[in-house]
């Protein structure tokens, strides 16, 4: 099968990056005593951005895609021109990736996502009809967080609430569920993005060397995840709950739903509200988006694993910009069914984010 | 409505002259030996220094409970097939002649692959003291099981912060064919791959062991990069989760590159994730390989030369036909058959797999493999 | 299909499973609160000797943090990997629609009318005065 252009299609783009370019682009968004309190303490000098993501690693930053200076994604007008017109996307969810996330004080933490909320309203939605964004949450502080979707929520252009992957908690503890029951109580499903706090190694292994390791591992950390969000009964207790997976890798996948659902057959009483099959909840309440696809080397075998996900309904384009995942506009992995892609491109995403259409 | 109604005979299944012989002279990869009542059957095998210490300090691995396991299994004995309790007394797998009952003689095993999860010398805080619990256990094993029954393999114990003892232990056994691997944690305190564990990784290449890594322990580190899971629903899944860590590690550190005659076998992670994980290697390797220079080749590549995979406990995909594809792509050479006796989620060599294997592979899966890895015979 | 004598009903006490063999078949005889149930002695996940698990509760929950036993002693959980069988009907519990364990019909009868035959008692004699427990296998 030959790469499906999206923009024939004017798909969803359910994963961008708008970097914050410096501190001092949140010091208006900030809160008086905030705005001082970053001011006294010198972070305006620091950009603040995660160590999950290091900015200039290719991986990072597609080379056609690298601002003369500056951070990638950081430029409205070189987004625009990158990703919003040659896919001709009908709307594109903005994921901001901050620091902000890793604050051990919540109230920082919380004051920083707070701003960078405002910010994406002023400097990215205000400015095109297009774009969509996530509310950027502290993940270490429930209630604040909670707060805040609260307080965006009002903004129908918010259209998700983000979280990172690995935090202190596996995110199905019930210390997270103000969260979604914010999220629930709005519509709003919950991105959780690939990354890390870095509260911990990882992975239950210990700290790894390289900055490949880290980013392969955060495909078994999303298993992690999952495991934590069935077995707390996050979806029993939220049922109108939607997680999206985002820059997850998918074709894990299968082979996950395998072992998760053997393990609940036999263990399944110790947390009798899972009353049915883990892959079937899963299948019901978390999506994933495309990039990084993580393809087989076979066209063959991308069939199989589209087969042995096992419902057309889960994937969600996306482009990951500026992350290079893929040159030029071939963002479909190669083998998919043609009434799939138009699913994957469209009708998933609109039928995911009930604010979309 | 598609209800499985069997209506074999049980009793005759449980008859060694009636098992299809197709499922019998295999080789299992992992067969657990435990204590009869405590680590007091150490005692024996260790000095008198030690032996004081075990009786007043004991053991005392990273984690807050003295002696259970913080994820209480879902039977007792720490999760034990609940017909293996000896007759005579003691913990499953303590008592040679059930052991000979329910798997050796019941299924005429070739050889048995021992995997020692007993004693605590891997996880043993006190390093000095692990190291000679390792000896303790390489001892024991020889005592209690390779010599009664020599179709039993023992692996080679060792504490793996403990350097000079653990090459020690394993130049010590290098000639004993009675021993057939080196067991060593994938829980370790940092990842197997960096460089200060490649000493005694160079040893088992040069002793030509096979290092298997079982999955278990306690390290530590919470069991996900997102902290510790409350349920033990959780905690078995995340093993599978740390295997892939593992293998990450291995080939991004070029342990490969670096000891080409590396063997490593994975035991108990099940194995259906490790096409996933090679695609995924290899995607972001071509991403990041500035950052990783000494790989001279893609990951999938020292993945399949390198790397062995035990079958227990074996994924049951929804389609059973797609086992098939999966042993494909990992290939069907570097898969091995194991019961993982006499634990809860132990498999029975005939009902393991959901689909028939092409015999060529059955052969390979249950036989051929680990008698050439393993050298046996 | 023939009809088998395998127990006095007193044998069996609420809350216990004989293990009978009859046509070469291991069969689990159960009495669940005095009704009388037959399964076969073979999970059909990996062949494990299912009548030799634990009987249990039904264990369910209406919410995260809230545990219920229901159905007292009607369950049977596998020796090997603790899969659930409600023992009144052989079916999983995890999943009751692809999952059963065979089961065998059970009667309770009369001595007085075992005496008319037919019927086979291989290893329990049968006394007028008594009630037996008679499978169809």
């Amino acid at each position: 099968m030959e790469p499906v252009n999206p923009s024939s299609m004017q798909a969803i783009d359910c994963d961008i990056h708008p970097a914050v370019p410096s501190t001092r682009a949140l010091l208006p968004y900030l809160d008086e005593y905030w705005r001082e309190h970053i001011l006294r303490r010198g972070l305006e000098a620091d950009n603040l951005e995660l160590s999950a993501f290091p900015v200039n690693a290719d991986l990072n930053s597609r080379p056609d895609w690298r601002p003369a200076r500056g951070i990638p994604g950081s430029d409205f007008d070189l987004l625009r021109s990158q990703v919003l017109e040659p896919f001709q996307s009908r709307f594109a969810i903005c994921n901001v990736l901050h620091g902000a996330q890793a604050m051990f004080s919540e109230d920082l933490s919380a004051a920083l996502c707070r701003a960078i909320n405002r910010w994406v309203a002023a400097e990215w939605l205000d400015r095109d009809p297009r774009l969509r964004a996530s509310i950027v949450v502290p993940p270490h502080s429930a209630d604040l967080a909670a707060e805040e979707i609260d307080r965006c929520a009002s903004d129908p252009r918010f259209v998700q609430v983000l979280m990172l992957e690995l935090t202190e908690l596996p995110l199905g503890r019930r210390q997270n569920w103000p969260i979604y029951a914010a999220a629930e109580r709005h519509g709003l499903p919950v991105g959780i993005h690939a990354g890390s706090s870095f509260r911990h190694p990882p992975s239950g292994l210990g700290w790894p060397s390289f900055y490949l390791e880290d980013y392969v591992s955060f495909a078994p950390g999303f298993g992690a995840v999952l495991n934590s969000l069935v077995t707390e009964g996050v979806f029993v207790k939220f049922p109108k709950l939607k997680v999206v997976l985002i820059e997850s890798g998918v074709t894990w996948l299968p082979a996950y739903l395998w072992r998760i659902d053997k393990t609940w057959r036999g263990v399944r009483a110790e947390t009798p509200w899972v009353d049915r099959l883990p892959s079937e909840i899963i299948r019901e309440h978390v999506r994933l988006t495309i990039q990084p696809f993580d393809e087989p080397p076979e066209q063959s075998q991308v069939q199989t694993l589209i087969e042995q996900i096992g419902s057309d309904e889960m994937l969600l384009f996306s482009t990951d910009y500026p992350h290079w995942h893929f040159d030029g506009i071939e963002a479909m992995p190669n083998g998919l069914p043609p009434d799939l892609i138009k699913k994957i491109l469209i009708d998933n995403p609109l039928a995911t984010y009930p604010r979309l259409s | 409505m598609n209800v499985t109604v069997l209506d074999r005979n049980p009793e005759a299944g449980r008859q060694a002259e009636n098992i299809d012989k197709r499922f019998t002279g295999f080789i299992d990869c992992d067969v657990h030996p435990f204590v009869r009542q405590s680590s007091e059957e150490f005692d024996p095998f260790l000095s008198e220094r030690w032996r004081e210490h075990r009786r007043t300090i004991g053991g005392r691995a990273r984690q807050g409970l003295a002696k259970a396991t913080n994820y209480p299994r879902m039977s007792p004995g720490n999760g034990q097939r609940m017909d293996a309790w000896p007759a005579s007394g003691g913990f499953p797998g303590s008592d040679l002649p059930t052991m000979q009952a329910q798997l050796l003689d019941l299924f005429d095993v070739a050889y048995g692959l021992l995997a020692p999860l007993v004693g605590g010398a891997a996880a043993e805080r006190n390093v000095e003291f692990g190291a000679a619990m390792a000896v303790a256990t390489n001892e024991w094993q020889l005592a209690r099981w390779c010599i009664p029954d020599p179709r039993l393999k023992a692996s080679v114990q060792v504490n793996i912060e403990h350097e000079a003892a653990a090459i020690a232990e394993i130049e010590k056994r290098a000639t004993d064919r009675r021993f057939a691997q080196v067991n060593i944690p994938p829980r370790g305190l940092e990842p197997l791959g960096r460089q200060r564990y490649w000493p005694i990784l160079r040893a088992c290449a040069e002793a030509d062991f096979p290092v298997s890594l079982h999955l278990g322990g306690t390290n530590g580190h919470p069991s996900t990069g997102g902290g510790w899971p409350s349920f033990y629903h959780e905690e078995h899944p995340s093993y599978v989760q740390t295997m892939q860590t593992l293998v990450t590690s291995l080939v991004c550190e070029g342990v490969f590159e670096a000891i080409p005659n590396l063997k490593i076998v994975l035991v108990e992670g099940g194995f259906a994730w490790l096409p996933a994980l090679a695609w995924r290697l290899d995607k972001h390797w071509k991403r990041l390989r500035a950052e990783v220079p000494h790989l001279r080749k893609a990951p999938s590549e020292y993945i399949r030369e390198h790397i062995w995979v035990t079958t227990q406990p074996i994924e049951e995909p929804e389609r059973p036909r797609d086992m098939l594809s999966t042993l494909e792509w990992i290939g069907v050479d570097r898969v091995m058959f194991s019961t993982d006796y006499p634990h809860w989620d132990q498999d029975d060599p005939r009902y393991a797999f959901k689909v028939p294997l092409p015999e060529e592979w059955r052969q390979k899966i249950y036989v051929d493999n680990a008698r050439a890895l393993y050298h046996l015979d | 299909m023939s009809r088998h004598v395998v127990a006095a009903v007193g044998e069996i006490a609420p809350g216990t499973c004989k293990l009978v063999t009859v046509k070469g078949r291991e069969i689990g005889v159960f009495n669940v609160n005095n009704e009388f149930f037959a399964l076969i002695n073979r999970c059909p996940h990996q062949g494990a000797p299912l009548c030799r698990g634990e009987i249990l509760s039904r264990l369910v929950s209406k919410s995260p943090g809230q545990y219920e036993l229901t159905h007292r002693g009607e369950m049977l959980r596998c020796p090997w990997h603790c899969w659930e069988f409600d023992i009144r009907t052989g079916q999983s519990w995890c999943e009751p629609d692809s999952v059963q364990a065979r089961t065998y019909a059970v009667e309770i009868e009369p001595g007085s009318e075992l005496a008319k035959g037919p019927f086979a008692a291989e290893t329990v004699p049968v006394a007028i005065e008594q009630d037996y427990v008679v499978i169809t296998v």
